[in-house]
C-alpha cells in the first residue's frame, strides 16, 4: 500500500496548522491581558512592599515599621474584629433562617427565600448613611426608645456600625450555603441515628451540624474576607481605622509611593486568599451530598402553633432589618430635612431633579463603563471557556485560574497596582495620563467581574452537548463556522446571564473606582453616591441615586434570573441534551 | 452519484494504556449495509468515530473510494454521521437544522431550498419543515437527523445507534426504513449496534469487535452458523460450547460423550452447540443423558437446563398446544444435530 498517492496527508497538514494557532493566538491574547491587568499590577503591589522606599532593596522594614505604629496596629485589630463580629451577627441572622426552612413546613418560607437576597441587591455602602439616620446616636430607633424608654442603644457607634450594615448585608451568604448543607442531608442519615438511640439536641450535634459544617464553614469564610476587604463600608460611616480604608487614605493623602498602602495591600490579599482557600477546601473535601435518589432531605414536621408564633417573630424581625437599609434609603431620598427625628420633615421629589439635572454624568458614566465592562466580560469568558473545555491548548487551565484568582483580589489592591503601574504612562492622541483614564476604570471592572461572566459562560458551555459540535463538523462546518453557528447560539441565555451579573454588580462597585476616578466629570454612579454622602446637605441626592443604584442591581438581578430559567426550561425540552 | 468503499489498515488507537483499538484491518464494499457489533468498550463506537473524524487522531489508514482520510479534519471528509443523541440544533427549525451544511458548502440559496425539501421528502417529514426540533417526537427527530445527513449527499453515511433511544416497536419499524432508505440511495452504510437482532436484520456483512480486535467479519447467517470463536459463537444468539477432542471422527467432551460431526478436523478442541439444534427425548436413543434442572417457558418454546456430565446445556424445544414437555428431574437423552453443530479449535 505504500505505492498509494497521499495528497490527503499534505492537505490534512496545512488545514490543521491555521486552526490550532487560531486558538493559541486568542489564548495568548487572553494571557497578555491578564497579566497585564490583574497579575503584573498585584505582583507589583506585593513587590513594593517589600521594598526600602529610598534605596530600593529587598527589606522588610515596610512590615516592622507598619507593626510598630499604633495606628496601623489599630487598624489591623480592628478589621479582624469587625470581619469575625461580622461573621458572629450574620450566623446569628442565618442560622434560625436556614434552620426553620429545611426543617419545618413553614409557610413563610417564601418571604425567607426572598430575604435569601434582598439584601444583595443593594451594595453596603449604598445603605450605610441611612442606615445611622435609623439607628444612629440620634437616628429613628434611638429617638424612640429614649422617648419612651430612657436609654439608647449605640448600633452605629464607631465599628459597631461597620458590623451592624456588613452583617445585614452578607449573612445571605451563610444563609444560601448553610441551606443547600442541610437540605443535602438525607433524612435516612438522621433516621439512622434515631434507629440507633440519639434524638433531639444530641443528635444535632453530632449528626446534623457536621454533615451541615462544610457548607457553613465556606458561606462564614466567604462573609469574612468580604467585611474584610471592604472599602465603601467604613469610609461612609467615618471609620477610618481599618486596613481598606488606610490604604485608600495612605496612598491617595500621602502618596503613590508610601509604603505603608503596599503593606496593607499585602495584608489585604494574603487574608482573601486564605480565606478562600480554606473555604474551597471545606466544599472540596468534605461535599457531604449524602441524598440518595428518590429521597428528599431531612424530614420536615410541623410547628406547634407556639412554636409558630416564634418563628414569624423571628422573621419578621430580620425583615424588619433586612429592609431597614432599602427602607432608610427611600426616607432620605424622598425626604426633606431628617436631623433629630424620626422621620423626615416632610417629602419631595427634588432630590430626583437634582440627580438628573446636575449628575446625570454619573448615570451616563455607569452604564458606559459597567456595560463595556460586561461585554469585555463576556467576550473573554466565552473564548477562555471555550479554549478551556474544547481544546488541547496548552497551559489552557491557567487562562481559568488566572481569570478566576482575581476574586482574591481586593478592588482597593486592583486600584493601587493601577495607580502604580500605569503611573506617568503617558497615552497617545491626547488621552493623557494612562492611571487618570477612565479607559482603567472599565478595564478594572472588567478584570473584577470576569470571575462571575466566566463562571456562567463555562456552565453554559458545559450544557451544550458535544455531538452538537460534531454534527456540524461532520456536516461540513469547520471550527470557527461551528463556533459562530452552534456553540455562540446555544450558549446565549449563559452568555446573556452573565452580562447581566456583570453589569449589575460593575456598576455599584466602589472599591477599585474610587482609587481610578481622575476628575468628577468621568466618575460612576458608586462614586458619585461617595461624593454626596460626605456632606449631609448631599445626602437626599446621594440617595436618589442610591435608589438608582439599587433599581438596576435589583433589575439585573431579576432579569438574569429569567434570563437563566428561560433557558433551562429551553434546555429541557431539548433533544440531544444528554452528553 | 459513485458508491464508494472503505478500507480500513492497521489502525490502532490507545487512551493511556488502555487500548481501544489494536490492528483493525478491514474492507467495507461499496453500497454495503454494514453493522459493527459488540458489547459496550468493544471499540466499536470509537472505530466509527474514527471514521468520521473525531476523537484523537489513530495511527494506520483509513482510505475511503481509495483516498486516506485520516489527516484531514472531520468538515472535509464528506461523511454522513447521524448520532445516537441525534444533535439536532435546538436553536434552528428542521429546515434549518437540514439547509446547515449544504449552507456551509455554500450552495447557492436557490439550490439549497429544493434539496432540503428533497431530503425531507425522502423521510416523510416535509410537513414539519418549521417546526423546532423539541416538537417532534423521538421517531420524527431521528428522521430529521437522517435527512441532515442524507442531505449533504455523503460519500459514506455512519449511524451511531440509531435506533437506541426509540422503544421497541418504533425500532423495528425505524431499521426497515432505514434499510428501505439505504437501498434507495445506494449508500455505503456502516451501522453501530450492540444488538444483535438489528445487526442481523438489517446488514448486509457485519464485523463483530471485541477489546478492541475484529473478532469476525462475514454475513449474519456465516457468522451464526460458524463461528470462528466462543466469543462469536456467544455473542450472536445463545451457545452451548464443550470442551473435548477429536477421535475416529466424533468429538469426544470432557464428560466423556461421543458426538458424531459432519465436518471433521483434528485440531478442533471445542463444540458450539446451538439450543435449538438439540432435542430431547426419554429413549435410551440420545448420545448425552441429563437431568432436567430448570425449564422455562418461553411461549413458542420452551427452554430446558438439563445437567449433564458436560455440564448445564441450554435445550430449547418447539411448543405444541396441549403437550406438557418434560418435568424438572426427569431423566432425558439429548440428540444433536450433528449437522448444525460447528467446531472450534
Amino acid at each position: 500500500m505504500s505505492d498509494m498517492p497521499q495528497p490527503a496527508r499534505g492537505a490534512g497538514r496545512f488545514t490543521l496548522f491555521p486552526r490550532l494557532s487560531g486558538v493559541a493566538i486568542t489564548g495568548i491574547l487572553i494571557a497578555i491581558f491578564l497579566m497585564a491587568f490583574l497579575v503584573l499590577p498585584v505582583i507589583q503591589v506585593i513587590y513594593v512592599a517589600f521594598l526600602d522606599a529610598q534605596t530600593g532593596a529587598m527589606t522588610l522594614q515596610n512590615f516592622r515599621d507598619f507593626f510598630n505604629t499604633s495606628l496601623f496596629r489599630e487598624s489591623f485589630v480592628n478589621s479582624f474584629y469587625v470581619s469575625a463580629m461580622s461573621v458572629v451577627f450574620a450566623t446569628i441572622i442565618a442560622l434560625p433562617l436556614a434552620y426553620i426552612t429545611t426543617r419545618f413546613n413553614f409557610a413563610g418560607t417564601a418571604i425567607i427565600q426572598s430575604l435569601g437576597f434582598i439584601p444583595l441587591i443593594m451594595p453596603p455602602f449604598v445603605g450605610a448613611v441611612a442606615m445611622s439616620l435609623l439607628f444612629g446616636r440620634n437616628g429613628t430607633v434611638n429617638l424612640l426608645l429614649d422617648q419612651y424608654f430612657g436609654f439608647k442603644v449605640p448600633f452605629m457607634e464607631g465599628l459597631n456600625g461597620v458590623i451592624f450594615v456588613q452583617s445585614i448585608h452578607y449573612f445571605p451568604f451563610i444563609l444560601i450555603n448553610l441551606s443547600a448543607s442541610l437540605r443535602n442531608i438525607d433524612r435516612s442519615m438522621e433516621e439512622a441515628a434515631q434507629n440507633l438511640g440519639s434524638s433531639g439536641m444530641r443528635m444535632f450535634r453530632r449528626i446534623v451540624f457536621p454533615l451541615a459544617m462544610p457548607g457553613y464553614l465556606a458561606g462564614a469564610a466567604l462573609v469574612f474576607i468580604k467585611v474584610f476587604d471592604d472599602l465603601g463600608t467604613p469610609l461612609l460611616l467615618n471609620v477610618n481605622t481599618m486596613l481598606a480604608p488606610q490604604a485608600y487614605l495612605r496612598i491617595t493623602g500621602v502618596g503613590i509611593n508610601d509604603p505603608m498602602g503596599y503593606v496593607i495591600s499585602f495584608i489585604l490579599v494574603a487574608f482573601s486568599i486564605f480565606a478562600l482557600w480554606t473555604s474551597f477546601l471545606f466544599m472540596r473535601g468534605k461535599d457531604y451530598a449524602t441524598v440518595q435518589k428518590g429521597g428528599g432531605g431531612l424530614s420536615k414536621r410541623d410547628l406547634a402553633p407556639r412554636e409558630k408564633l416564634v418563628a414569624w417573630a423571628v422573621i419578621l424581625f430580620i425583615l424588619a432589618l433586612v429592609l431597614a437599609p432599602h427602607f432608610g434609603l427611600m426616607l432620605l431620598a424622598f425626604g426633606t430635612i431628617w436631623s433629630f427625628s424620626p422621620l423626615p420633615d416632610g417629602f419631595t421629589l427634588q432630590h430626583f431633579g437634582t440627580v438628573f439635572t446636575q449628575s446625570s454624568q454619573y448615570i451616563w458614566n455607569t452604564i458606559l463603563y459597567a456595560g463595556s465592562a460586561a461585554i469585555i466580560d463576556v467576550i473573554l469568558g466565552v473564548a477562555i471557556a471555550y479554549i478551556v473545555l474544547r481544546t488541547g491548548l496548552i497551559g489552557r487551565k491557567w487562562l481559568d485560574y488566572m481569570a478566576t484568582a482575581a476574586l482574591a483580589v481586593p478592588g482597593v489592591v486592583l486600584g493601587i497596582g493601577y495607580l502604580r503601574m500605569f503611573h506617568g504612562v503617558q497615552l497617545p492622541f491626547g488621552l493623557g495620563q494612562m492611571s487618570s483614564f477612565w479607559g482603567l476604570i472599565i478595564v478594572a471592572l472588567a478584570v473584577r467581574r470576569l470571575p462571575y461572566a466566566l463562571r456562567a459562560c463555562m456552565a453554559a458551555l458545559q450544557q451544550v452537548a458535544l455531538s452538537l459540535e460534531e454534527a456540524a463538523e461532520s456536516l461540513g462546518a469547520n471550527k470557527s463556522s461551528t463556533v459562530r453557528r452552534i456553540v455562540v447560539p446555544l450558549m446565549t441565555g449563559g452568555i446573556l446571564a452573565g452580562f447581566v451579573t456583570s453589569f449589575a454588580t460593575a456598576a455599584v462597585e466602589l472599591s477599585a473606582t474610587i482609587m481610578l476616578v481622575g476628575r468628577a466629570s468621568d466618575a460612576p454612579l458608586a462614586y458619585g453616591i461617595y461624593l454626596y454622602m460626605q456632606s449631609p446637605a448631599g445626602r437626599g441626592a446621594g440617595a436618589a441615586l442610591g435608589i438608582l443604584a439599587v433599581v438596576i442591581v435589583a433589575l439585573g438581578t431579576y432579569l438574569s434570573q429569567r434570563i437563566i430559567e428561560k433557558d433551562r426550561n429551553r434546555r429541557a425540552s431539548a433533544p440531544g441534551a444528554e452528553q | 452519484m459513485k458508491k464508494a468503499g472503505i478500507r480500513i489498515e492497521n489502525l490502532h488507537l490507545s487512551f493511556g494504556d488502555t487500548t481501544v483499538l489494536a490492528g483493525i484491518d478491514m474492507e467495507i464494499h461499496p453500497g454495503e449495509f454494514f453493522a459493527f457489533l459488540g458489547p459496550s468498550g468493544s471499540g466499536k463506537s470509537t472505530l466509527l468515530r474514527a471514521i468520521a473524524g473525531f476523537g484523537p487522531r489513530p495511527k494506520g489508514r483509513i482510505l475511503i473510494d481509495g483516498k486516506d482520510i485520516a489527516d484531514l479534519p472531520p468538515w472535509k471528509r464528506n461523511v454522513g454521521m447521524v448520532f445516537q443523541s441525534y444533535a439536532l440544533w435546538p436553536h434552528m427549525t428542521v429546515r434549518q437544522n437540514v439547509a446547515f451544511g449544504l449552507e456551509e458548502r455554500r450552495m447557492p440559496r436557490a439550490q439549497i431550498g429544493p434539496k432540503v425539501e428533497a431530503a425531507l421528502e425522502l423521510v416523510g417529514l416535509l410537513h414539519l419543515a418549521e417546526r423546532m426540533p423539541s416538537q417532534l417526537s423521538g421517531g420524527q427527530q431521528q428522521r430529521v437527523a437522517l435527512a441532515r445527513t442524507v442531505a449533504i449527499e455523503p460519500q459514506v453515511l455512519l449511524l451511531d445507534e440509531p435506533l437506541s433511544n426509540l422503544d421497541a416497536a418504533l425500532r423495528v419499524q425505524m431499521r426497515r426504513e432505514l434499510l428501505s432508505l439505504q437501498r434507495k440511495l445506494g449508500l455505503t452504510t456502516i451501522f453501530v449496534t450492540h444488538d444483535q437482532e438489528e445487526a442481523n436484520t438489517t446488514s448486509d456483512r457485519m464485523a463483530v469487535l471485541d477489546g478492541g480486535v475484529i473478532q469476525q467479519i462475514g454475513t449474519p447467517q456465516e457468522l451464526y452458523d460458524t463461528p470462528v470463536n466462543g466469543f462469536v459463537a456467544g455473542f450472536l444468539g445463545t451457545a452451548n460450547v464443550l470442551s473435548g477432542h477429536m477421535n475416529d471422527g466424533c468429538f469426544v467432551t470432557k464428560g466423556g460423550n461421543r458426538l458424531a460431526v459432519d465436518n471433521y478436523r483434528d485440531s478442533a478442541r471445542r463444540i458450539v452447540l446451538r439450543p435449538q439444534s438439540v432435542s430431547l427425548t426419554e429413549e435410551k436413543l440420545g448420545s448425552i443423558a441429563g437431568k432436567v434442572t430448570h425449564r422455562e417457558f418461553l411461549g413458542s418454546q420452551i427452554r430446558y437446563l438439563v445437567g449433564t456430565a458436560d455440564g448445564e446445556i441450554i435445550v430449547d424445544t418447539l411448543h405444541h398446544a396441549g403437550q406438557s414437555g418434560h418435568a424438572i428431574g426427569a431423566d432425558v437423552m439429548l440428540m444433536i444435530d450433528s449437522q448444525s453443530a460447528s467446531l472450534l479449535d
